[in-house]
């Protein structure tokens, strides 16, 4: 199954990763992607932008509205996501639990729907 | 000359048996397997612009050995032992084979080598890409983009694999008596597995994902060659024929799904199902003890064998669930059980048997548990509490066709 991990950063999930523990937290990002790249488990992944580059586009009665700034007006944004294939999702949740930004903000793991299937 | 797909099948059927003699030769199975997979990347392009070797298993052979010599060579040299090296060459005469001794080695040798690559040190999803790779000759690209990864995580994945095995000391030899039936079981799961990831998609890079159920059925049929009278094997094939048979039936042009009982059966592989069909029934009649495939594999036959959804005999399938519940009980058999119940005996005793299952950890958000409850709720004319199951089991499957369906039940239902 392949598994989408959600990043989620706060407005100081940014300053801790630019401040002086910024190095380790990176290190410990590149260790997570290192053994998710050897063990075969990643599939891909991207960081995001600051959400203050965010365009948000909304269509109402076939105009469209384009503002700045991201969708939700919340402290929590999303900041990049990591997909992989594990066989169990203890394992992908795992894997976020080790990432740093669980302990600062959240995140999130959610299944990606493939295009397989069968019915009786 | 030859073009196109015959070289392609020619290059799987050579691919494990050129990996065996290799193996066989030299030792070092993850070295050999790059170079066999070298080997039949070269002729794979070579061979459709300037004709098949007349010898085409030796050509391979020779050049995988080259290739081997070569690695190993720059190897030893990297850690300055040349010296053992000079042991190994000269190769090329060598391997090739005497006129005469050449099949029954290579069925030994792909029979060893499926038990290599399904080792149990193995995770699934890598015993399923390094037998595509070693037994089944297909390229790390082809099977990276039938499980729709990055080629580089295949890549990962398989050598990933080929290291492990490497450090179980696990030998290319023969499996000891005792220790076979444990290994074919893994063997025959993981080529319904290939079988089953080719089965189900819908869409996607369409091509690629059927081959994989041509594949499974492929070795399948090897397996079966070597070991007749084997009656999982032979139940597995017959499952797999029997099952494919229909595909052409089970998916829409738009890739929406059609239920069973909706298909139209004049698009069923009729030569599919007679094969299959006879299969199993002598495998039946063989007295060999009985097991779940074959169990299966007797139901799909009785399925493929209706003419019409309405002349399917639920009775002998509702047989076949309670011996596959004694032989093989797990939960999904217990939901297939309970809809053949349902079908003989009515929908509230199908429900019944369901409940069971409700405490059941393993099946604990299974979308398929809702989807058979709402299926029976609906048979039972409650309709409302089939539409909410229905909408439940939508909501929980991760497979978009499926839901697709669900919901289109569901909408059925007002």
């Amino acid at each position: 199954m392949k598994y989408m991990l959600l990043i989620y950063d706060n407005p100081n999930t940014r300053e801790v990763f630019f401040g002086e523990q910024g190095a380790e937290l990176m290190a410990e990002v590149d260790a997570i992607m290192r053994e998710l790249t050897e063990s075969g488990e990643l599939v891909g992944g991207q960081a995001l932008a600051d959400p203050s580059n965010s365009k948000t586009v909304r269509v109402r009665d076939g105009v469209p509205a384009v503002t700045d700034g991201p969708f939700a007006e919340s402290k929590e944004q999303m900041g990049g996501y990591l997909i992989v294939e594990c066989e169990r999702e203890e394992r992908a949740v795992e894997i976020a639990a080790r990432w740093p930004n669980a302990r600062f903000a959240a995140m999130e793991v959610r299944p990606i729907m493939d295009t397989s299937g069968d019915v009786m | 000359m030859t073009t196109g797909e015959p070289v392609e099948d020619l290059l799987r059927e050579l691919a494990p048996q050129v990996l065996g003699a290799l193996v066989r030769r030299y030792g070092h199975f993850d070295a050999c397997e790059d170079a066999v997979q070298e080997a039949l990347l070269a002729a794979a392009t070579q061979w459709p612009r300037q004709g098949v070797p007349e010898r085409a298993r030796g050509w391979l052979i020779t050049v995988a050995s080259r290739r081997l010599t070569d690695e190993l060579r720059s190897e030893a040299a990297r850690r300055r032992r040349e010296t053992t090296v000079a042991a190994l060459a000269p190769v090329e005469e060598s391997v090739l084979p005497a006129p005469g001794e050449q099949r029954s080695p290579d069925q030994d040798d792909t029979l060893t080598l499926l038990f290599l690559c399904c080792h149990p040190s193995l995770s699934p999803p890598s015993q399923v890409a390094l037998t595509l790779r070693a037994v089944g000759g297909l390229t790390t690209a082809e099977i990276a983009r039938a499980f729709l990864v990055p080629e580089a995580t295949m890549a990962q994945r398989i050598s990933r694999a080929k290291q492990r095995i490497k450090a179980t000391g696990a030998s290319f030899e023969p499996l000891p008596e005792a220790e076979r039936a444990e290994r074919l079981r893994v063997v025959l799961q993981v080529l319904y597995l290939i079988f089953n990831e080719g089965y189900t998609a819908t869409s996607g890079p369409r091509l690629q994902r059927l081959e994989l159920t041509a594949e499974a059925i492929r070795l399948a049929r090897a397996v079966h060659r070597m070991l007749p009278d084997d009656g999982e094997v032979a139940g597995l094939l017959a499952l797999l024929l029997l099952t494919d048979a229909r595909r052409a039936a089970r998916c829409r042009p738009d890739g929406s799904l059609v239920p069973l009982a909706e298909q139209d059966r004049s698009r069923w592989n009729q030569r599919q199902i007679r094969e299959g069909a006879e299969l199993i029934t002598a495998t039946l009649a063989s007295r060999v003890p009985l097991g779940p495939y074959q169990l299966q594999a007797a139901i799909a036959a009785v399925h493929d064998e209706a003419s019409k959804a309405e002349d399917t005999d639920w009775r002998q399938i509702l047989a076949l669930f309670e011996l596959l519940e004694r032989v093989a009980p797990n939960p999904v058999v217990t939901l297939n059980h309970a809809v053949a119940l349902g079908m003989v005996h009515g929908p509230a005793a199908g429900l019944e048997l369901l409940a069971r299952l409700d405490g059941d950890d393993r099946m604990a958000g299974n979308h398929r548990v809702d989807a058979v409850r709402a299926h029976l709720l609906e048979m039972a004319g409650d309709r409302d509490a089939a539409r909410d199951h229905y909408l439940q089991a939508a909501r929980r499957t991760t497979s978009l066709p499926e839901q697709r369906y669900l919901r289109s039940r569901a909408a059925q239902l007002g």
